[in-house]
């Protein structure tokens, strides 16, 4: 199986385990957002560390998760860029803003629960 | 000609092996991190432009060997109906996605040597080469040569 | 009569490597004298020239007979490595190549000189092939060399971009002296790699003690800054001169966006508050581009 989703308490954990092709690639689009919904999760984490390459269109598609999700409530952060991709993806310029990103699981964790605290603040 | 790989793309699945060719084919000829993954992106996508506008097509992949540098050269070639706007295709919009969304100025910004020629006829061919100076001295003289 | 050449040749060859291999022993010895004669080799004992001596005489006679220069050329490359650290030079290299070219010369001038045409003929033989093998043992020697020095400027240029851990999760590159493109991409990787090892959270990259930086160096500069922000570390730039800084400037560098800070030691506060270890006014979550 090419993605893995778990989910840990308000949070989906989605593990991408191979290179994937763009068909995959929507499809894991089309999960998370169902997920989201279903289970009222509060934050996603997508582990790309398996990726090595992430191109335009992977680009576009975690830019699109991000939003979906935000428009249904959960954050969303990115683990596990390889230092390689990385360079690729600066040097190709690829627009990144809007996407949150953190070293590894435990960070992006962490981070999340910062951030969905600062959400209750809020007063929802 | 020996050692060329070539990967037929007709659907969006080729380009995970395109991308894995392209990364093989640099490692072996020794180009250091992070090159493989450079052009591997780079494959991604002009692979994916025919896969997405034109249905069918193939990457070449050519390694070449010369007395102060190694390189490799990747052609993409469809023959679907090309683009009519090269310029607009080239250039960034705005948003930063690419022109039109190839994703070809990004995939210029990776590789060394870029060229594309693209004609209703004979439909499009993307050219772009990455090289490597062998070591430290090739690479001092073809910084000398160049200064003149 | 009609010869032809090549035959003739060939023939001849095989005639005079016969003699030559027959005459080993003390060709081997004249040559070994000569070495010392022109006081080359001084690093190596006796017992190793006699031993590379031997090795060599039967590769160059080998040579001379199959005409074959690729045996030849990886002899030559694996005796310049066992060499080279050794401290031999090039010229003792060539040096005692073109001795033993001539040793050998001169035995076929003895052997042959009361015939001078046939002498001739056997010069015209040997000659070419004797030179050419002089070519290959000098190049290898040479292109070996090159070889070497290279690897010990990579790990000079390692040795030099150090990436220094300060605390858990706090990542301290100094760099100093000449940045070029080369040292900035082995830096960024370097850099990255230890980002991964150590799950740094900040970086401060010094460059107090670099004067001077051109613009690719610059733009190299700033993409590892952005490279470092995927994998979820934020950097601060410090020690940067004016220069450096206009340099930016004319890049179109948002210097608002990168974090700089004058010195390194307001850096350093600087860094450790954003890792925790200080009092956090301001924890900016991590965007993938402030």
């Amino acid at each position: 199986m090419s993605v893995a989703i778990l989910r840990q308490g308000d949070y989906l954990i989605a593990s991408i385990r191979s290179d994937l092709s763009d068909t995959q690639v929507l499809e894991l689009r089309e999960e998370l957002s169902e997920l989201v919904g279903e289970v009222r999760a509060r934050g996603i984490v997508i582990d790309v560390a398996a990726l090595d390459v992430i191109d335009s269109f992977v680009a576009r598609s975690l830019r699109s998760i991000v939003m979906t999700a935000r428009l249904r409530g959960a954050e969303t952060v990115i683990v596990g860029i390889q230092p390689d991709v990385a360079i690729a993806m600066v040097q190709f310029r690829l627009n990144l803003g809007q996407l949150r990103v953190a070293l590894d699981l435990d960070e992006a964790l962490a981070l999340l629960d910062r951030l969905t605290r600062r959400d209750v603040g809020d007063g929802r | 000609m020996a050692g060329d790989v070539r990967v037929a793309i007709n659907a969006d699945a080729d380009l995970v092996e395109a991308r894995a060719e392209g990364r093989a084919m640099a490692e072996r000829l020794g180009f250091p991190r992070p090159d493989p993954t450079l052009i591997a992106t780079a494959i991604s996508e002009v692979a994916r432009n025919i896969v997405v506008h034109v249905g069918q097509g193939e990457i070449l992949l050519r390694p070449v060997e010369e007395a102060d540098r190694y390189g490799l050269v990747v052609i993409a070639r469809d023959e679907g109906a090309g683009i009519r706007d090269l310029e607009a295709a080239l250039r960034d919009d705005v948003s930063g996605r690419g022109g039109l969304g190839l994703g070809l100025s990004g995939a210029r910004r990776l590789m060394d040597e870029f060229d594309i020629e693209s004609t209703a006829d004979s439909g499009t061919i993307v050219t772009m080469k990455k090289w490597r100076m062998r070591d430290e001295l090739a690479r001092l003289r073809a910084e000398r040569r160049a200064r003149g | 009569m009609d010869r032809e050449p090549d035959n003739d040749a060939s023939s001849l060859l095989q005639e005079l490597v016969a003699y030559l291999r027959d005459r080993r022993t003390e060709l081997r010895e004249e040559w070994a004298r000569r070495i010392s004669e022109a006081e080359l080799l001084g690093v190596m004992s006796e017992e190793e020239i006699f031993s590379e001596a031997t090795e060599v005489y039967d590769n160059y006679v080998d040579a001379l007979e199959t005409g074959s220069i690729e045996t030849l050329r990886t002899y030559a490359r694996e005796l310049s490595e066992r060499i080279i650290p050794r401290g031999v030079e090039t010229h003792e290299v060539l040096g005692i190549v073109l001795l033993l070219r001539d040793v050998l010369a001169r035995s076929l001038f003895a052997r042959y000189q009361e015939d001078p045409e046939l002498l001739n003929r056997i010069l015209d033989a040997y000659e070419p092939a004797a030179n050419r093998i002089a070519v290959t043992v000098g190049v290898s020697f040479v292109e070996e060399r090159e070889r070497v020095i290279n690897e010990q400027q990579e790990s000079l240029r390692e040795l030099s971009t150090p990436v220094l851990q300060l605390r858990e999760r706090l990542l301290i590159l100094p760099i100093i002296g000449v940045l070029d493109s080369a040292r900035a991409r082995q830096l960024t990787e370097q850099l990255l790699g230890a980002i991964q090892d150590k799950r740094a959270r900040v970086v401060v990259i010094d460059i107090t003690g670099v004067a001077t930086i051109d613009r690719t160096v610059a733009n190299h500069l700033v993409q590892t800054v952005e490279a470092s922000r995927l994998m979820g570390a934020s950097t601060i730039l410090t020690g940067l001169s004016s220069e450096i800084a206009q340099t930016l400037v004319d890049l179109g560098v948002d210097l608002g966006m990168m974090r700089t800070v004058g010195d390194l030691q307001g850096g350093l506060e600087e860094a450790e508050r954003l890792a925790g270890y200080r009092d956090a006014e301001d924890q900016t979550p991590g965007d993938a581009e402030s």
